[in-house]
């Protein structure tokens, strides 16, 4: 059993897990943070994407153990004080989502997306960012529409209160 | 997933002396590679010897035309140097386009090259860019690194920690993309230097990454697109399977040679 700790979505937690137990799986099973989905298995389709370290990572992809004493974010961490995130917000008003199984990866995808292009995006871009996510549904349109009009939004001074 | 033991050591002495202890371990990179493996069970390491918490295979170092990559390096960090990108902006945009962002955080150089998957872009970077393999024994060529399908001169206690080049004068990387794994089904990688032209192919090898010498001699003598015109590369020793015969991948080195040529022309 490996012992480990990390701070998800700003909680410190603590656990002891079998060595390969993957992090998707602490996650929701462990911590109960069932926002991250497990599409593929095969560490294809994004579903299970979070944030490790600041950074967009297939949590299928990386054992509970590995990440031990890193930040992680999920879909779960992105709203504050009952406020969607932007990105959120934006896949909402752009009807970014059909069944909605991958929209948690999707979203931490974009999330990641726009912090590494603080120039802002473009369709093409999004498209080719969007690589390692799959959608069944929409056919990637609106998805593209929303990671663009948040990209915008992002972009934008906060208005001073 | 099978059982495995974790461990998590801070230099390269004690992966080495931890994988020694084991009865069957693995020395784990970025792992996007060897945990998918090891959750369909066709690995099963007693130990993973986790090797992302080594500071001494971190980083990039650009000390004029020398290079010099550490094997813990991710992609999207090689993808982003720009220091790199001012000398072999090649070797950035190769790692810009293996597997997607999310693989591009956690996948490493060194995991790459000593994986030597046939279908990996970065071997035949090495291989076209002569490159050095640095490891905890020895320096190798890249030439004498790669041996062979998923073989490597690598000893199984030796991890890789750097690679070293020197940038050549002009450098290109061409991929047809498997359109659902993103590996490449044929990637050409080329590099110019006064002496002569190096072009190395993956994806398209049965014994992996390999140099096309019809090609590189082609481009010795002039190095431009069109002077690969006439070149029918052999099929003999190419992949068959599902994606692509042999003959479509021995027509798509031409062509990927040909828009990696155009690339390093600019």
């Amino acid at each position: 059993m490996a012992d480990i700790s990390m701070v998800i979505n700003g909680r410190e937690v603590r656990g002891s897990v079998e060595d390969r137990t993957l992090l998707v799986h602490f996650l929701r099973e462990h911590q109960g943070l069932t926002g991250t989905h497990v599409g593929c298995d095969t560490s294809q389709c994004g579903a299970c994407v979070v944030h490790v370290d600041g950074k967009a990572v297939k949590s299928c992809t990386m054992l509970a153990a590995q990440a031990s004493g890193s930040e992680v974010t999920t879909i779960e961490g992105l709203a504050k004080d009952g406020h969607l995130h932007p990105v959120q917000a934006a896949f909402k008003e752009h009807h970014g989502l059909q069944c909605g199984f991958c929209t948690p990866g999707m979203i931490m995808a974009a999330v990641d997306m726009i912090r590494r292009y603080p120039g802002g995006l473009d369709e093409k871009t999004v498209r080719a960012e969007l690589e390692g996510n799959i959608c069944r549904c929409t056919g990637y349109h609106n998805i593209v529409k929303a990671v663009l009009a948040a990209s915008e939004a992002m972009s934008k001074p906060a208005v001073a209160a | 997933m099978y059982q495995t033991t974790y461990h998590r050591p801070s230099s390269v002495a004690e992966a080495v002396r931890m994988l020694g202890e084991a009865a069957d371990g693995k020395f784990l990179g970025g792992g996007q590679t060897l945990i998918p493996t090891m959750k369909q069970r066709l690995a099963a390491p007693s130990d993973v010897i986790d090797l992302r918490h080594i500071a001494e295979l971190k980083g990039i170092t650009v000390s004029g035309r020398d290079v010099r990559i550490g094997a813990g390096t991710t992609h999207e960090e090689v993808a982003n140097h720009s220091g790199l990108a001012a000398v072999c902006p090649a070797i950035c945009y190769l790692a810009g386009h293996i597997g997607d962002p999310h693989v591009r955080h956690m996948g490493t150089i060194g995991g790459s090259i000593s994986n030597n998957d046939p279908a990996a872009d970065y071997p035949s970077a090495m291989l076209a860019l002569n490159a050095m393999i640095h490891t905890s024994k020895r320096a190798l060529s890249a030439d004498e690194f790669f041996t062979g399908l998923f073989g490597t001169a690598l000893d199984e206690d030796e991890i890789v920690t750097a690679v070293s080049f020197t940038a050549p004068e002009k450098a290109g990387y061409a991929k047809f993309p498997n359109p659902a794994s993103r590996y490449a089904l044929t990637g050409v990688f080329v590099a110019k230097r006064p002496e002569g032209v190096r072009v190395a192919v993956t994806g398209a090898g049965e014994d992996g990454v390999f140099r096309a010498t019809a090609i590189e001699n082609a481009l010795s003598r002039s190095f431009e697109p069109s002077v690969l015109d006439g070149i029918a590369m052999p099929a003999d020793g190419l992949m068959s399977d599902i994606h692509a015969s042999a003959e479509y991948r021995a027509n798509l080195i031409v062509v990927m040679a040909k828009r990696a040529v155009q690339a390093a022309n600019g």
